[in-house]
């Protein structure tokens, strides 16, 4: 895994570093004793790694995860412990090691992260929204593969960088894109009908004007997408 | 008072003499810089920025297999966050047992 490590501390870098040597399947890229310079050096360059320090003046470890478009997997470091709870909020945060961080700990580590790119690779094309087996789809919430069966599925949100899915049962909560999960959706059954929401037409309690009912939803139909929402509809 | 020693660094180097020496450099180095970064701020009343300062310096501790230290500072650092001095002295003589130990190596 070819990574790069962030921490204002010579020492923790240094340290880091004979950490990583210890790993054959570890290549450090490069160090930053900020987050600033490894924000640009990331506009550039792909990682699969990021060890990244929490208290860093000015700009810390968490404004770096929120800055960062598609983060990588990372590891905080950090000399707290209070942090573990908010980190693990993050889905691209794959462990939190308190210093000094001690070889077993940090083996232990790697092989977390080794185990989360395995699982992704399985389906390179997508970020979080993986695979198709029949009528299910699997999703990656808090580094579990969730099981929902698709016709199950009423409506998909956009929300930022997060998908809300909504099935009969439950709701889910997704780090991806409308695009990805619409690629993964059976065409005859699903349709975009506005940039953020993707309907399950079969679904449907009414259409008024520019907007469906779904369930309880009302969901808006942009002016472009009407048309092809009209050509689904078996009209008396 | 507890005193420092190699234990993490001599574990962590494996044999390695130039990493150790390397390592020992570079806290030679860091460690007054941000010592006197502390000082600087404790003196100004910035005891937010102090509580910062603490925080980078508890690694050093650490390092140095000050575990009973490590609590003081801990605890001094929650202080500051409150704008508390208490357990500026005890914190003090950390500092103090550090900078002479490391003169000795």
């Amino acid at each position: 895994m070819n990574c790069i490590i962030i921490d204002d501390e010579a020492t923790a870098r240094t340290i880091l570093a004979q950490l990583c040597s210890n790993v054959p399947s570890l290549n450090i890229l490069e160090e930053f004793p900020n987050a600033i310079q490894a924000i640009k050096y990331l506009n550039q360059n792909e990682v699969d790694l990021i060890f990244l320090d929490i208290h860093m003046p000015d700009f810390t470890g968490f404004d770096f995860i929120e800055t960062i478009k598609n983060p990588p997997k990372i590891i905080l470091t950090t000399s707290d412990s209070q942090f573990a709870i908010e980190a693990f909020e993050y889905d691209c945060i794959v462990d939190y090691l308190v210093k000094p961080i001690a070889l077993p700990r940090f083996e232990k580590a790697i092989k977390k992260a080794e185990s989360v790119t395995s699982v992704l690779t399985q389906a390179p094309e997508n970020d979080k929204v993986e695979t198709i087996s029949g009528n299910d789809l699997y999703v990656n919430i808090d580094r579990r593969l969730i099981k929902i069966d698709i016709p199950s599925i009423y409506l998909i949100e956009a929300k930022g960088d997060y998908i809300h899915v909504k099935t009969e049962d439950k709701n889910y909560t997704v780090h991806s894109t409308l695009k990805k999960i619409e690629e993964k959706l059976p065409k005859d059954l699903f349709l975009k009908v506005h940039r953020s929401y993707v309907i399950n037409v079969q679904k449907i309690i009414d259409i008024e004007d520019n907007s469906v009912l779904i369930k309880k939803d009302v969901i808006p139909v942009s002016r472009s997408n009407r048309p092809e929402l009209m050509k689904r509809l078996n009209l008396l | 008072m507890e005193q420092p020693n190699l234990s993490y660094i001599n574990e962590l180097s494996g044999g390695d003499e130039s990493f150790k020496n390397k390592l020992i450099a570079i806290i030679k180095k860091e460690f007054p810089e941000e010592k006197a970064i502390y000082i600087k701020n404790f003196e100004a009343h910035n005891f937010k920025a102090s509580a910062e300062n603490v925080h980078k310096l508890k690694h050093k501790i650490s390092i140095l297999g000050l575990e009973k230290s490590y609590k003081i500072a801990e605890r001094y650092e929650d202080n500051l966050k409150e704008n508390s001095t208490s357990g500026e002295e005890a914190f003090n003589n950390i500092l103090k047992t550090i900078t002479d130990y490391l003169e000795t190596l």
